[in-house]
């Protein structure tokens, strides 16, 4: 049960990446990187049967005991689909991406995000650790954005994977929130544990909001609407990363995460609503969309968003069985989750290969824009029939696996429409009709990747290159994906069995073990509606495909034109004007601003407290003055209070050497000779140097600023003046804490020095001392280097380069 | 003896937050010496009256002053130099650099 560490795997190769790459040729580079995922994808395999069997992995290994967090990983049957998913299908995508990608392109940063983004995946699907699982979460954001914007040099790609950052990090901290409730009212963070919690749940005050925010967390991440928007502009990535994180795998952690908390949230009817209405609108908009797409890609992006609303959706659906009353309708509605599991795997297969025949196309004519393709089909044979195989498997046509996926569909979807315990009136009537309408321009836009880019007349005059069949290695990886698409609909079973299966009882933990919670699979099931359905998409579909030319136009009216990215632009656009502007208006670049603001702030903070909070009690008790403290009080004022006003630079220097060696008398009444004696010298050595400058600067001129301004300028200083006086007098009137000066007046047994205050500074308080000196140093190189670049000034370069 | 000590403190901030709100580069640098006087003057004042012996062992039997404050205020002395050297420097050469030493004309002397 080893394999659960594996999720380290790819992390450590991850770091192994930049040394191997200045060992190994660029190119070679991938074989290694593909061992990774083949290595945990055959571990993964070999503990199947104990999985299907009802088994469990678990590791556990504690990280942060004290806050309840552990890095706990457990591998189900759930996440033993994802971790196939995962390994299998990165794999293909590392060894189609060996071909795909120039020796030219910095590889070595590619496949380190790639290897990042595997290990984070993995993470998300075998954590069992709520903030583990959080982290991997955003891990795999972040790594998306990388990979996204891997070619930087692109605005596409950085416009692209910031849009995708900032969606799925808003939706992923809506989710922590969402995880931090579910912990206050359970007061663990293992799923599981939570999931044995369940019950008694739903009464607490924060369980909706929880819910709504882990649903959130989901519909980010699964660009489901109206959060669908980033997944286009993702697709700025190199091909591969398409394939690989934007619709094999990272596009359905959200999938992932609506499916692992059916068992805490499922059988509530906001869920049951939220969660298929969300997924059977964004199936709707997704395919309607994606019939309009001239880019190949972008037209692959609508479909898989429409795809993952199809697979939402059915998560919603079989959600309903945890709330229904017997035995029978809770199986019947539970096979819309099984549905929705053995859809989602069968989407990987054929979406990831339509990725790759579409990068194949890319690769070879330089375009994905279907205006300028056609005719392919006698030049690319190979890519044209697995393009055929992906298209019609997601057009729902047999003999493929797409095939079986949306007769389940339209079952679940028929079964819950005729009954489920959240309503008994027609609403739920919705779902068969806009599921089949969405099934239509499913299958409208399947048709136009095989008609217009394989079939149809050649436009060679608008591609500048003669194409010809993909490398065999590029065609490996998606003729694989083939196999499994044909295979599937033949043994489907087998999948039943061995990976849907097991996943049951995670996902409906009530109903395991239940008769035919597992449905037996058959290709031909008689004259039912699902049936009828499919021919009816087929029929409506084909009617259509062939008049596209003539109803293309109602794309340019509202509703039908609407873009939601108008929205999001509008929002980024105006966050940076209104921030730009703020940041203008009080960023004046005048350092007298600055201050200004230092000092308003000092005082409404704190002379505002001293005064609003009652604190100040000023304490005015004397004692006997000495006059020659008198004197110099008097001296000290006077020279201050004049030095604003003098009219020489000369005689301000000389008032604050008054100031300075008043200070030294000072320090003798005080009984601290040490001060005074250093106060002295630097006195002396301070005015010295304000002389030397004088020399090289010129003279002052009177102060020409407006008398308003000074009117303000002394305003703030007396009640900067005011407030630091104000809080002496208080302070001197509270004695709060016991004297700790008694302990060093010991110095001469711990230090072995009969002045205390050298002893403080050379024993007890050294490293004070120390860093003093560290200051004094660096403020020495600062002058020794603004004098050393005078000196290269003659090189004419202020930069001193 | 302490209150027309702190009101001397109350008047050197004032004097020194003045100069550091002038547009003269020598103004400011002279406030930020006066401000670091005036934090000295409070330091040792907060220490407590001179009540006391100086602190030296074995110069008299005590009660001492407060040792803590003066070692503080050594430490803060030397610091404030360091840093007052730094920025008169830092005013020579930019004076140097851009023949002003008003920061409303460094401004532009910036943008062109």
């Amino acid at each position: 049960m080893l394999v659960v560490l594996g999720v380290f795997f790819p992390f450590a190769a991850a770091g192994l990446i930049p040394l191997l790459y200045r060992l190994i040729p660029n190119r070679r580079i991938g074989w290694f990187v593909m061992a990774v995922p083949l290595v945990l994808f055959a571990g993964l395999l070999s503990i199947v049967p104990g999985i299907a069997a009802g088994k469990t992995a678990n590791v556990t290994v504690p990280w942060i005991p004290d806050a309840g967090i552990d890095l706990a990983f457990h591998i189900d049957g759930l996440s033993m689909i994802f971790g196939l998913l995962i390994t299998g299908v990165g794999s293909l995508v590392v060894l189609y991406s060996i071909h795909y990608l120039s020796e030219r392109e910095s590889l070595g940063h590619f496949y380190a995000y790639l290897l990042l983004f595997m290990g984070a995946m993995l993470g998300v699907v075998f954590s069992d650790n709520l903030m583990v699982l959080y982290a991997f979460w955003e891990l795999t954001s972040i790594s998306s954005f990388l990979l996204i914007a891997f070619w930087y040099h692109r605005k596409g790609s950085r416009y692209g994977a910031r849009k995708s950052m900032l969606i799925t990090v808003f939706g992923g901290i809506g989710m922590l929130a969402g995880f931090l409730m579910l912990y206050s009212m359970t007061g663990t963070f293992s799923i599981r544990e939570t999931i044995t919690l369940a019950p008694e749940l739903s009464e607490q005050p924060l369980y909706l909001a929880a819910m709504i925010l882990v649903m959130l967390g989901a519909f980010t991440k699964s660009a489901q609407f109206p959060f669908h928007i980033w997944l286009p502009d993702a697709m700025e990535a190199p091909t591969p990363v398409s394939a690989y994180l934007h619709s094999a795998t990272m596009v359905k952690a959200g999938i992932y995460l609506i499916a692992r908390f059916t068992p805490i949230f499922g059988g509530e009817s906001t869920w049951f609503w939220t969660v298929s209405l969300i997924g059977i609108v964004t199936l709707l908009w997704g395919s309607f969309n994606a019939v309009k797409q001239n880019d190949l890609k972008a037209l692959l992006a609508y479909s898989t968003i429409s795809q993952l609303g199809l697979i939402m959706s059915l998560l919603g659906f079989g959600s309903a069985a945890l709330a229904a009353g017997t035995d029978a309708e809770q199986v019947l509605l539970a096979q819309a989750g099984f549905a929705a599991l053995f859809y989602m795997v069968n989407h990987s297969t054929f979406k990831g290969l339509l990725f790759m025949i579409v990068g194949i196309v890319d690769h070879e004519l330089g375009t994905r824009d279907i205006r300028r393709l056609g005719g392919l089909m006698a030049l690319m044979p190979v890519s044209f029939t697995l393009a055929v195989i992906g298209s019609f498997s997601m057009a729902g046509l047999p003999p493929f696996n797409g095939f079986l996926g949306k007769e389940m569909f339209f079952q679940a979807a028929v079964t819950v429409s005729s009954g489920n315990p959240f309503t008994a009136d027609g609403a739920a009537l919705l779902f068969p009709v806009v599921g089949w309408i969405a099934s239509v321009f499913t299958f409208i836009y399947c048709m136009i990747i095989v008609y217009r880019t394989f079939l149809g007349p050649r436009q060679p005059e608008k591609v500048d290159r003669l194409p010809h069949e993909a490398p065999k290695g590029m065609l490996v990886s998606p003729a694989v994906l083939a196999l499994f698409v044909v295979g599937i609909f033949f043994f489907p079973n087998l999948a039943g069995k061995y990976l849907i299966g097991p996943a049951m009882p995670a996902v409906f933990p009530t109903l395991a073990g239940k008769p035919g919670l597992v449905p037996h699979i058959q290709a031909w099931h008689g004259f039912n509606t699902p049936l009828l359905m499919t021919i009816g998409v087929i029929a409506a579909g084909i009617i259509l495909f062939v008049t596209f030319r003539h109803w293309r136009l109602i794309y340019r009216f509202p509703p039908f034109r609407w873009n939601l990215d108008t929205v999001y632009r509008g929002l980024i656009g105006g966050m940076e004007t209104g921030s730009t502007l703020i940041t203008k208006r009080y960023m004046s670049g005048n350092l007298r601003d600055y201050f200004v603001y230092i000092y308003v702030f000092f005082l409404a903070a704190a002379g505002g407290s001293l005064f609003l909070k009652g604190a100040f009690k000023p304490d005015f008790r004397m004692e006997t003055i000495a006059v020659y403290e008198v004197t110099f009080v008097l001296i000290m004022t006077f020279a201050a209070l004049a030095m604003p006003f003098v009219k020489s630079r000369i005689t301000a220097t000389l008032l604050n050497g008054v100031l300075g060696y008043s200070i030294a008398i000072f320090f003798i009444f005080f009984r601290a000779p040490d001060l005074a004696l250093t106060q002295t010298v630097i006195e002396t050595v301070t005015t010295v140097l304000f002389l030397l400058c004088f020399h090289f600067l010129p003279d002052w001129k009177p102060e020409r600023a407006p008398a308003r301004t000074k009117i303000i300028n002394g305003l703030i200083a007396l009640g900067a003046g005011a407030v630091v006086t104000g809080f002496a007098l208080t302070v001197k009137g509270y004695v709060v804490f016991d004297s700790i000066s008694g302990y060093f007046e010991d110095s001469y047994t711990l230090a072995g020095g009969k002045n205390i205050v050298n002893a403080i500074l050379g024993d007890f308080r050294a490293f004070d001392t120390m860093l003093e000196v560290v200051v004094l140093f660096i403020a020495g190189i600062g002058v020794y280097t603004l004098i050393v670049l005078k000196a290269k000034k003659g090189g004419g370069d202020i930069e001193g380069k | 003896m302490e209150v027309h000590m702190i009101i001397l403190t109350g008047v050197l901030v004032t004097v020194a937050v003045y100069l550091l709100l002038s547009r003269n580069m020598i103004r400011m640098i002279l406030g930020t010496a006066v401000l670091s006087h005036a934090v000295h003057l409070l330091l040792i004042t907060m220490g407590g009256a001179a009540e006391g012996h100086v602190p030296l062992l074995g110069e008299s039997d005590g009660p001492y002053v407060d040792a803590l404050p003066q070692a503080l205020i050594l430490t803060a002395i030397v610091i404030s130099f360091a840093t007052t050297a730094f920025l008169l420097v830092l005013a020579y050469r930019t004076y140097e650099e851009t023949g002003t030493d008003d920061l409303n004309y460094l401004r532009r002397v910036r943008r062109e």
